[in-house]
């Protein structure tokens, strides 16, 4: 087993207005990129610097939101350069605590599939569903063989946004074996909240019912975000998913998906969550094996 | 509690206030009124605190009948405002008692009219602001648009019942024939031709239909992107970048035509190219524009967008100077 060794470039720094400060680590995807986006904006956040509204990391970027009043955007800048600088590398001996956690998806369901016939007009391929037209440019023999992949690894959330609780979310193996599609061509109007996405390299679910670019792959039974705060996974926050969470989106048939669907509605469900040592380092070198561990540890 | 009472909700009428900031990271926008400059002014007519929950309309605003004796002023877009049936002025305190209603006609320059009054709608607090989020339905009345016969509680006040003076004429938002919205170029700009970023500068754009809270979907031309090979994880769509953080105010430019301007209940990341960024006080302008409007994007560096930050808290401060004299 081979990873492909990425070198990363210097930072890229721009002004997003007055109001924003945009950092792209890397123009390309990796764990690298995201890591060190990661590592620079937990520093940041330990320092706590007044005029500092959020911290936003991203999947090869993190973006800062700051009040001009109280922090130059220039001033941060300066920091974050600075920053940049203690945390060239990921660290061998970096641990982080995070959660592995199973999310259950139904894979080629009713609900996306009628959405993605609604919107051929804005697809790549009008004549293959999303699913379809993904097995093909991504060389699967069949649909099944893709879905199989999908649930085959585990993902890490490398970025929480677009709307509250969205979890974007890339997949543990070896670039080589990254599926990747594009976005739609132009964004659909309307996703049923719950959808399974994937765009670029990334899997995500859709927290709420609205637009969306990402091809529909499938929908989950228990959501990511929840305003009133019902179910028990939600007792801290309105959503549940967490960078650095790794989540391993498993496959379930229509039976499964109605029996979750009727304890998310009697506010009983519970994700199936462990608490787990992960060592970026360790991962890259190893990462089928650092996988099989968090998948034992989350079945066990 | 008093109450506010809601004859007709309008086309589109939300509880707003400065906005809720802090939760970006998990996805959640700030939402907040639009035009805060004119917001604010609201506030600030009827001795509020600047931040206080106000309603921002759309297009055609509220009917609203009062329950106690209070302070009101209608700022923003322009429109027609009566009181009990009789023509009453904009961009002034009026005095109001229970049984006065309030009735404020569609718009005939700008786009948002705000209704400030005092002592503030004092709906819940929802991650710490009261501004409406209707996508995810939080904050403001239930998360949602006014509708007839809705009924909004009011805070307490202090301010003794007194017609005030107007805001004049030059502190007050103008409504020009193409809307000047200052950018600061940038975030993913290399995906973007040179070519393409002088006809994104060059001509006005027009204002679409899609253009709401979320953001403002423009019409003219096609922007070409640079052709690359495409990096891991963005997609082989020419605007696909591998997913990043929106910065409020942001243009993105899906398939190359129709770039969209991100603004107060927008996403907060995705991954399609972002060409700049609209500077925080002409979000102010933007919101004031509407379906058909044009609007030209004028390039400006990081120190203009910071003394336009400026310009508009010396303005507030005039008018506080004003209120007070």
């Amino acid at each position: 087993m081979t990873t492909t060794a990425v070198t990363l470039p210097p930072a890229r720094y721009e002004f997003g207005a007055d109001e924003f400060v945009f950092v792209e680590i890397d123009q390309a995807m990796s764990l690298e990129a995201n890591f060190k986006a990661m590592a620079i904006t937990s520093a940041l956040r330990e320092e706590g610097l007044d005029g500092i509204v959020d911290i936003c990391p991203s999947n090869a970027s993190y973006m800062i939101r700051v009040d001009p009043e109280r922090l130059h955007p220039k001033e941060l800048v300066a920091e974050l350069q600075r920053l940049e600088r203690s945390q060239s590398e990921v660290a061998a001996d970096r641990t982080l605590r995070t959660r592995v956690v199973d999310v259950p998806v139904l894979y080629d369901d009713p609900w996306t599939r009628e959405t993605v016939l609604r919107f051929r007009d804005r697809h790549q391929d009008p004549e293959a569903t999303d699913l379809e037209y993904a097995a093909r440019i991504n060389g699967f023999s069949s649909v099944e063989r893709l879905t199989e992949a999908l649930s085959g690894a585990p993902f890490i959330v490398t970025m929480l946004g677009f709307v509250p609780g969205l979890p974007f979310s890339y997949q543990m193996v070896p670039r080589e074996r990254q599926i990747e599609v594009p976005k739609y061509v132009r964004p659909r109007t309307d996703t049923p909240e719950r959808s399974f996405g994937y765009g670029g390299a990334f899997a995500v679910v859709y927290p709420v019912r609205g637009a969306g670019g990402y091809q529909l792959f499938g929908i989950a039974p228990a959501p990511v975000f929840d305003a009133e705060q019902r179910l028990p996974d939600f007792a801290s926050g309105v959503v549940f998913p967490r960078p650095g969470d790794i989540l391993r989106y498993r496959a379930i048939d229509t039976a499964e998906y109605e029996r979750l669907r009727s304890e998310v509605d009697a506010g009983t469900f519970r994700y199936r969550i462990r608490e787990a040592e992960f060592r970026p380092a360790e991962f890259l070198s190893d990462p089928d094996g650092v996988n099989r561990d968090l998948l034992e540890v989350l079945y066990r | 509690m008093t109450e506010l009472l809601v004859h007709t909700g309008g086309l589109s009428t939300t509880v707003q206030d400065a906005g809720r900031d802090g939760h970006y990271a998990i996805g959640m926008p700030p939402s907040g009124a639009m035009d805060q400059y004119s917001f604010r002014v609201g506030n600030l007519l009827v001795g509020n605190s600047e931040g206080a929950a106000a309603l921002e309309a759309t297009y055609i605003g509220p009917r609203l009948e009062f329950t106690d004796t209070r302070l009101v002023a209608v700022t923003g877009a322009d429109t027609p405002v009566t009181l009990n049936g009789e023509p009453a002025d904009t961009w002034r305190a009026l005095p109001v008692g229970p049984g006065d209603v309030l009735s404020l006609s569609p718009v005939t320059g700008g786009a948002r009219p705000y209704v400030a009054v005092s002592g503030g709608i004092a709906v819940p607090e929802y991650l710490g602001s009261r501004s409406t989020y209707t996508l995810t339905g939080g904050g403001g009345l239930d998360g949602r648009k006014l509708a007839d016969g809705d009924r909004l509680p009011l805070g307490a006040t202090e301010v003794p019942p007194a017609s005030g003076r107007p805001v004049p004429e030059e502190l007050r938002p103008g409504f020009p024939e193409v809307t000047e919205a200052r950018t600061v170029v940038g975030l993913c700009s290399y995906r973007f031709t040179h070519g393409a970023l002088k006809s994104f500068l060059g001509e006005p754009w027009k204002v679409t239909k899609d253009a709401d809270r979320i953001g403002y979907r423009m019409s003219g031309w096609s922007l070409d992107f640079v052709p690359r090979e495409q990096p891991h994880g963005a997609g082989s769509g020419p605007a696909n970048v591998v997913d990043l953080g929106y910065p409020v105010g942001s243009i993105q430019v899906p398939g190359g035509d129709e770039p969209i301007v991100l603004l107060n209940d927008a996403v907060t990341g995705g991954g399609y190219a972002t060409i700049g960024t609209v500077v925080s006080v002409d979000r102010d302008r933007m919101a004031q524009t509407k379906t058909g409007d044009q609007v030209s994007f004028v390039s400006v560096g990081l120190e203009d967008a910071l003394e336009a930050r400026r310009e508009r808290g010396e303005r507030l401060a005039r008018v506080r100077e004003l209120l007070t004299a």
